[in-house]
């Protein structure tokens, strides 16, 4: 084949990256584990598992009221992960980084809270086509409460953003764009910059959904100057069960409570009931203590190795991925070209996206077939689902090379 | 070229043939009984027409759709089996079917009462894949319980 491999960079020694996940030792049907579903979740090194197991076995408590040893320690560890969390993703202050079940809270959180108290009847949010589920639902229930619409700001035909066409959606009806940082289907990396001032400019604030972009490229809210920014740990090597949203200091304090219950409350009367300063405003019952503890070890394990490296790596990766699915008949990429972070999704004529992946299946290989919570976008190229190969720090050209040739395979049989 | 045992059981030449060329694919004239059948996991998605005479023969039946290789070959021969057929009879083949492509995929299945249906039990050896084999059935009792639109995920 007349492809060129990556080239080797000295300084990224992925078989020492990949000793450190255990999970990719497990042989699916007697093969080796090829796993391309990076997108869905990725998988967690030895350190992040060795950390919580080690929370439970030596510090495990409730945190924030505990007069005892245990609870002084856990809350300690809590409240670093919380600081971890601020400094990756370079937020002014702690109290910017409020933990959440996950990127979907996240949304939830600030549709419900920020949208409930400022949006009014006949303003506008604004959206992209290639919007996750979890970042199109939550505005129209709001939508539905309070009578703001829904604004869409369409696509090219490649399923790129024009500047022109996002400059015009944002008016000076536009009270908040929420818009994801990369697309999980398209690997888009959308340049926020300039949709982020001309929002400001009207008046309006901005959330970014991370949710595909904080393990794939640098992230730092203050230089992106967004107003809220949703991530997952789950995405970033961390575990399940817990998020982050972070918001502009003055903006979380004047929104009102998202759900209620202990720790968010400062003094419970029947009569009138105070609330927590920030972050725990935002955060009632018992956090996912060992979870957000789990999450600061995956954060310092990725910035250990440097999420530039990654990202460089990555994007070889996926220009590989490219340039050998281009190469088969009758496959079809899915999105812009250029600035692709991590995914690769694409249609092959004749061959349902199920198919395909049942068939990589039984080769070892784990992709996602489906229309990926992305219906609208699935409406706008005029499919029912597509395949999706999505790559992490731990993948290897000679993985790409194999899925390839079993997609390969799979086409001629099936065809 | 060599394939995995299970994956030639489940991708079996008839299979392969019916999905290339699903037959009584398309609309049919003055139907009697119509549904849509829609699985939001995958998109799968078809539409289903019947023919009924007044004495409950299934005299003719069409589909349409967009959907895996598994769930457009399950219509195409699902259409083969049940023309001529009366509801009654169309009903009991479901539920065997039903029955047999659920079952634990070591266990027997009187494969003599399924006809040409017995290519697609090498689904159950894909739990994932089950609703793909099922849609069009589950469409054809919608269809039969007085239409409008059914889903499975």
């Amino acid at each position: 084949m007349p492809m060129s491999l990556p080239e080797v960079t000295v300084d990224y020694d992925v078989e020492r990256i990949r000793a450190d996940f255990p999970i990719l030792g497990v042989k699916p049907y007697g093969k080796q584990l090829v796993y391309l579903d990076n997108a869905a979740t990725t998988h967690k090194p030895r350190c992040v598992i060795e950390e919580m197991s080690n929370y439970y076995a030596t510090m495990h408590s409730n945190v924030h009221r505990g007069i005892h040893y245990l609870s002084e320690q856990a809350t300690a560890a809590y409240e670093r992960a919380r600081e971890t969390v601020q400094h990756f993703i370079g937020a002014a202050r702690r109290e910017e980084i409020v933990f959440t079940r996950g990127t979907t809270e996240s949304i939830n959180l600030v549709a419900s809270s920020w949208g409930g108290a400022n949006l009014r009847a006949g303003d506008e949010i604004v959206l992209t086509v290639f919007e996750h589920h979890s970042n199109i639902v939550p505005w129209q229930l709001v939508a539905e409460r309070t009578g703001a619409k829904l604004r869409v700001i369409p696509l090219e035909s490649d399923g790129s953003l024009s500047v022109e066409r996002t400059l015009d959606a944002i008016t000076e009806r536009t009270r908040i764009v929420s818009i994801a940082h990369v697309s999980n289907v398209l690997g888009c990396i959308v340049p926020v910059e300039i949709l982020i001032a001309q929002a400001h400019r009207v008046g309006a604030v901005v959330l970014l959904d991370g949710a595909q972009a904080v393990a794939h490229c640098s992230v730092n809210v203050r230089q992106l100057d967004c107003d809220f920014y949703a991530f997952s740990s789950h995405k970033v090597y961390g575990p399940t069960g817990i998020g982050v949203l972070y918001g502009k200091f003055e903006l979380l304090d004047r929104m009102p409570p998202y759900q209620g219950g202990g720790d968010m409350i400062r003094r419970v009367t029947f009569e009138r009931t105070t609330y927590n300063e920030l972050p725990y405003k935002f955060e009632a019952g018992t956090p996912p203590i060992a979870e957000a503890i789990g999450l600061a070890r995956a954060l310092e394990y990725l910035g250990s190795i440097g999420v530039v490296a990654i990202a460089e790596w990555e994007r070889r990766l996926v220009e590989h991925c490219c340039n050998l699915l281009a190469g088969i008949e009758g496959v079809h990429i899915l999105g812009p070209q250029s600035d692709r972070a991590a995914v690769v999704s694409f249609v092959a004529d004749g061959v349902h996206p199920h198919d395909i992946a049942t068939f990589l299946d039984r080769e070892g290989i784990a992709i996602r077939a489906g229309h990926h919570c992305a219906q609208p976008l699935m409406d706008f190229f005029g499919i029912p689902a597509s395949s999706r190969f999505s790559v992490a720090m731990y993948n290897t050209p000679d993985e790409i090379e194999r899925a390839a040739d079993a997609l390969r395979k799979c086409l001629y049989v099936l065809r | 070229m060599m394939l995995p045992d299970e994956l030639s059981s489940l991708y079996q030449e008839v299979i392969l043939d019916h999905n290339r060329s699903p037959r009584n694919y398309g609309k049919l004239d003055a139907p009697t009984h119509v549904a849509e059948g829609f699985n939001p996991l995958c998109g799968d998605q078809l539409e289903l027409y019947l023919r009924v005479r007044d004495d409950g023969t299934i005299e003719d039946v069409r589909f349409e759709g967009k959907g895996c290789a598994i769930s457009r070959a399950s219509a195409s021969l699902m259409t083969e089996e049940i023309k001529g057929k009366s509801l009654a009879e169309a009903r009991d083949l479901f539920s065997k079917f039903h029955s047999a492509v659920t079952s634990d995929s070591d266990r027997m299945v009187d494969t003599g009462e399924l006809g040409k249906l017995v290519v697609l039990l090498g689904v159950r050896q894909f739990p994932t894949r089950v609703k793909c084999a099922t849609l069009a059935w589950h469409t054809l009792e919608q269809a039969l319980n007085g239409g409008g639109r059914v889903t499975t995920e």
